[in-house]
């Protein structure tokens, strides 16, 4: 188990520090002067000067490397040049608005999809199946933002039930906070839950024509608890893996998706950074979003070894 | 976890009448050629000048003049989404080539060698994985601004791993087959077993993935343009016009539900086309017989 | 009064007719022997008394498992029955437990799902279970899972999930296929002292007449879905009165005729083995840290003459297929040295191995994976030719397949053909074509019959003598079968753990072994006159 877990750690953390190379170095090949794409054309040679010392650039690249490096360990992102404050702060302060919503579409994903995936599997080339999968064979084709714009059309605009966009904060109360994350998280999961319920739906067959099952219903017990004790968790380890993906295309998800709510999270703060060529913020927002799909891809290694017995014993 | 290959044994005659009862197929089919026909069909003919502004005829609803309305410049919607499904496949069938011309030798070449080379190449995958196609995308267009020249990249880098997966995966379901130790034991190199038997019989589960990611392609394609950093303008594509229908929803619903419509049929059709080869190609339909 | 009675029962799946008026009958105590060759539909007729058929199939008939009608019997009931009344056991042991949880946990499910018992009386019955069945508590806590055991244990596992309730009829479904005979003997002895114990009916279902022969008191010998011949168990295989079961029978026992002409040291030697060792890394324990490395092959010498016929026989993982893989250059030794027709073949490049890949081609087990489903006949059997100096033209080519086919006993227009068009035993011949096309000295045959019926195994082992005489090619069989390396082989080499234990003529080693793993594996090796000698003694 612990040898398991050393190397999908160790594995790990390779592969968080050739990011953070591969990420630096895209800042390092940029044509021309990261200073001068910043500051515009219009900026002095004094303007530009400060600005290459304030970023560092006038140290030796594996210095600087080392220096953000060691920086993002203690979280110290560097400074916007736009806001003029710790890109740390803007990042936290946006935070609080796309994890929750990735974390709510995760979980709305995961509830509908599981059922559905369990039913379908249950009720396999009968009518209940059929119907369920035509619905999830369309649900995976429809891009989550023109289904953003359809709820906004259907809620917001006809039915006025929730607000179209924005996002009140959490100082005006969890209630209206979680309402407006509401539609975002619901046009988020639909998509990503009709994939998962395929995965689980056929994950879950595929295990029903094992061996072991026509074992376990020879000892007398009913299909329903078959399928409950001995299908489902075997089935488990491709539906985690396809849910460590999806976290992924969750979250960029999540940063397409709040333009289309205005809602002042990550994505927002990216787009607002590429549009006004803050490439700190740029970069750091890349970087923090792709060590959380390094971490989660570690946690679905851990929860490998804890479906499964044959891993832990390695 | 391995993966169970089980190679159909049939000649094509054979697959292709089981393919055309095969409703998923069938459906999957029609639809996709019925889009590459109407892309191809806008290079020589579509109903207004896509490229012509009529701002007289300015969101207009729906009508027998213009079928699915215009948008705010009075371009007629139905000639911008035959446009558009050009860019769209162009777009999504390049990024699938690149994924598949470096992704499937890659994996093919970790499978047979294994050990180190196959340890780096899959360290290099995680790596890859790391960063969500639109992730690369912004880190592109960050730099070297967006366009749909970019957008291809990034989508194509991101599928890049996930083809050398596949095939490795798929070469390490063959290659401890017995007809492999006999062509080893007939001389033959490992490069040689790799293309002469791995690949061919690896093929159907590429094909498969291959109309999936031509699927996501599209639908990533989409999404990058909807944010302003795939296809620029005045180019129509469906992510772009739906990024001008999000201001006009209350005005001009039509502008968002025809492209939208478009990307689901398409993206649909193509899924459907994808599980209908892995249906006739999978052997459980055919052990059950 | 019959414990079950099986009368007129037809199945059909879809449009396929499996079954077509079986009758069968097995009493309280009573071992019943189901025999027949694959497809003739004793596996199904288990899982039609068991009701655990796939949703297409239809059957008409009766079949009545202590007064109750099995075939009119609810889904409810049918659940109260099974693993309570009617306990079944699996030809695969490595697939027929649930790999994520642990043994106790499965043992126990069935008692506590049919007594209502709570967790702890449920997994103290289990811990009897699992030691009745041969699995002390001190070796195999319940806390054990599946991956840990044994192909034998984990059978001995399924067993005790079958028996835990004393059901009092028990399906096994060849259960003893997939292991090898001095496990299969076990497993059998198992069995029989269940029954004997328990006044449990089994209805034993297998392809091995003579196992069905030691175990059962009467048998029943089906084909195509329909009883051949029912009765006596000694009284049928004795008088063989049906003409199948006559073949059968036959088939079982079948010798080639082929001249022994070959004795080993009597020229230059084929092949030599010298003090060949290969061992596999231990298991990674830690990041750093590995277990102590496996040994396969421990410091083995041997040496073949040409046209020779030498078995390797032993049990599974004993080390006899990392044996041939090295002695056909696809893996290599730790140390030690192979040579062939005098030259060593280790360390060599493939490009310097190609004169002795001329000359050493292999047959393998598995008729179905042995091919690539994806090309001709003409390509595969062809394959070998890579290693010739100088490639055939194409139309020298086809000639030469059509040579090789014609030898086999196949026909030259099967050249066209994909692999899939051809059955079993037909697979078999191309596979022994192929080998045979560059003319080889020696060829390395892994278990080339073990997947076969008998009345093709027959056949196979025919070509294999005709060739041997024909060609004088020299064969080394490896194999499990005692009976295959009886008909076939001037001589014998026993292994095990790694080490050949013993070597000698064929008739000798198996008629009077001398080590303790020789001994062992005739004493457990199915022989169908033995056993029928010994039926008939005890019938007085």
């Amino acid at each position: 188990m612990t040898a398991y877990l050393l190397k999908r750690l160790a594995i790990a953390v390779v592969t968080l520090v050739l990011a953070s190379m591969v990420v630096f170095a895209v800042l390092e090949i940029i044509p021309g002067d990261p200073a001068r794409l910043m500051l515009g054309l219009n900026a002095s040679a004094d303007q530009i000067e400060l600005l290459r010392n304030q970023m560092g650039l006038n140290a030796p690249v594996v210095l600087r490397y080392l220096h953000w490096a060691g920086g993002l360990l203690s979280l110290d992102f560097g400074r916007s040049y736009t806001y003029s404050v710790p890109v740390i702060d803007l990042v936290r302060e946006r935070l609080v608005v796309s994890l929750p919503l990735a974390l709510m579409a995760l979980a709305l994903s995961t509830i509908i999809a599981i059922p559905v995936g369990l039913f379908s599997a249950s009720r396999h080339g009968r009518a209940g199946d059929t119907i369920a999968m035509g619905a999830a064979q369309l649900g995976v084709a429809v891009p989550n933002f023109w289904f953003a714009l359809m709820l906004i059309y259907l809620f917001a605009v006809w039915l006025r039930l929730v607000p179209g966009g924005g996002f009140p904060g959490w100082s005006a109360g969890v209630l209206p906070a979680l309402k407006s994350l509401l539609l975002p998280a619901v046009a988020l999961a639909l998509p990503q839950a009709a994939i998962l319920a395929r995965v689980t739906r056929s994950a879950l067959i595929e295990v029903l024509n094992e061996d072991y099952i026509r074992t376990a219903r020879a000892k007398g017990l009913p299909y329903r608890l078959v399928l409950w004790r001995h299908a489902l968790r075997n089935a488990m380890i491709p539906v985690v893996t396809i849910l460590g993906l999806q976290f992924a295309f969750l979250l960029a998800g999540t940063i397409i998706i709040e333009n289309v709510f205005y809602l002042p999270g990550l994505g927002r703060l990216v787009f607002q950074a590429i549009n006004q060529r803050d490439l700190i913020v740029v970069e750091s927002v890349v970087m923090l979003l792709v060590a959380a799909v390094i971490v989660v891809n570690f946690i679905v290694d851990l929860s490998y070894a804890v479906v499964d017995p044959r891993l832990r014993g390695r | 976890m391995t993966l169970h290959i089980d190679i159909p044994d049939e000649n094509l005659a054979g697959i292709l009448v089981k393919a055309f009862k095969n409703r998923s197929f069938l459906a999957g089919f029609v639809i996709t050629a019925l889009v590459a026909a109407v892309a191809i069909l806008s290079f020589f003919w579509t109903p207004y000048d896509v490229t012509n502004l009529v701002i007289s005829d300015k969101t207009q609803a729906p009508s027998l003049a213009h079928w699915f309305g215009t948008d705010h410049f009075g371009r007629d919607i139905l000639s911008m989404i035959m446009v558009g499904a050009r860019n769209s496949i162009a777009v999504a069938l390049v990024a699938v080539g690149i994924g598949m011309g470096v992704g499937v030798p890659l994996g093919a070449f970790a499978a047979a060698r294994g050990g180190f080379a196959d340890d780096v190449l899959m360290r290099l995958n995680d790596l890859v994985f790391a960063f969500p196609a639109l992730l690369s995308a912004i880190m592109i267009t960050a730099i070297f601004g967006p366009g749909a020249f970019n957008a291809i990249i990034a989508i194509g880098i991101f599928n890049i791993p996930v083809f050398a997966r596949v095939a490795r995966a798929g070469a390490l379901a063959i290659w401890p087959r017995e007809f492999i130790l006999a062509a080893r034991a007939a001389g033959k190199s490992r490069t040689l077993i790799s293309i002469e038997h791995v690949l061919p019989n690896i093929a159907t589960l590429l094909l498969v993935q291959g109309t999936i990611q031509f699927a996501l392609g599209i639908l990533a394609e989409a999404g990058l343009s909807y944010v302003g950093l795939g296809t620029q303008p005045p180019m129509p594509s469906w992510g772009r016009m739906l990024f001008d229908a999000q201001t006009r929803m209350v005005v001009a619903p039509w502008m968002a539900i025809f492209p939208g419509m478009a990307i689901v049929v398409t993206v649909l059709g193509l899924n459907l086309l994808g599980d209908g080869i892995a249906d006739i190609l999978d052997p459980k339909s055919r052990r059950q017989r | 009064m019959s414990l079950l009675e099986i009368e007129k029962l037809s199945l059909t799946i879809g449009s396929t007719r499996i079954l077509r008026d079986i009758e069968l009958s097995v009493a309280p105590g009573e071992v019943m022997g189901l025999v027949g060759e694959s497809g003739s539909g004793k596996s199904m007729t288990a899982l039609t008394v068991m009701q655990l058929l796939p949703w297409a199939a239809h059957t008409s008939g009766h079949i009545t498992f202590d007064g109750i009608d099995i075939l009119a019997a609810s889904e409810d009931q049918m659940c109260a029955l099974r693993g309570d009344d009617i306990g079944m056991v699996f030809q695969e042991p490595m697939t027929a437990l649930n790999p994520v949880k642990t043994i106790g946990e499965q043992v126990a499910e069935g008692i506590r799902w049919h007594t209502r018992a709570s967790r702890a009386d449920a997994e103290e019955r289990a811990r009897k279970m699992l030691d009745r069945v041969g699995l002390p508590a001190a070796q195999f806590p319940l806390s054990r899972y599946p991956h840990e055991l044994s192909g034998g244990q984990r059978q001995r596992v399924v067993i005790a999930i079958a028996c835990a309730l004393k059901p009092k009829l028990l399906i096994a479904d060849e259960p003893t296929t997939a292991l090898d005979v001095v496990l299969q003997a076990q497993i059998l002895d198992l069995l029989r002292d269940l029954v004997a114990e328990n006044r449990m009916g089994l209805l034993l279902i297998s392809h091995d007449l003579a196992v069905v022969t030691e175990m059962a008191d009467r048998i029943i010998i089906l084909r195509h879905g329909e009883v051949m011949e029912a009765g006596d168990t000694a009284r049928t295989l004795s008088e063989q009165l049906h003409p199948y079961t006559r073949q059968l029978a036959q088939a079982s026992m079948h010798v080639p005729a082929r001249a022994r002409t070959h004795d080993s040291g009597s020229a230059k030697p084929l092949l030599q083995v010298e003090n060949v060792t290969r061992d596999y890394p231990g298991r990674r324990t830690s990041l750093l840290k590995r277990a102590a490395p496996i040994r396969a092959v421990d410091d083995v010498s041997f040496s073949m003459a040409p046209g020779q016929s030498v078995a390797l026989v032993g049990r599974s993982g004993c080390g006899k297929s990392t044996l041939a893989r090295m002695v056909l250059a696809l893996d290599g030794p730790t140390s030690g040295a192979i040579r062939f027709r005098g030259d060593t073949l280790t360390g060599k490049s493939e490009a310097e191995l190609k004169p002795a890949r001329r000359d050493m081609q292999v047959v393998f087990q598995d008729p179905y994976g042995s091919f690539d489903p994806r090309q001709k006949v003409e390509r595969l059997v062809a394959e070998p030719l890579h290693v010739l100096e100088k490639k055939p033209v194409p139309a020298a080519r086809r000639e030469m397949v059509a040579h090789a086919l014609h030898e086999v006993g196949l026909s030259p227009g099967d050249m066209d053909k994909y692999p899939h068009e051809f059955s079993g035993g037909q697979r078999q011949r191309l596979s022994i074509a192929r080998a045979i096309i560059t003319r080889p000295k020696l060829v390395v045959a892994d278990e080339p019959v073990s997947a076969l019926d008998v009345s093709i195994r027959a056949q196979i082992l025919d070509l294999f003598a005709e060739l041997n005489q024909k060609l004088g090619i020299a064969y080394l069989f490896i194999t499990h079968d005692l009976t295959v390396a009886r008909a076939i082989t001037d001589e014998v080499m026993v292994m095990h753990d790694g080490k050949i234990v013993e070597r000698g003529r064929t008739s000798e080693v198996l008629d009077h072994p001398q080590s303790a793993a020789a001994k062992a594996l005739v004493a457990a090796a199915p022989d169908l006159h033995r056993a029928i000698a010994k039926r008939l003694q005890e019938q007085g």
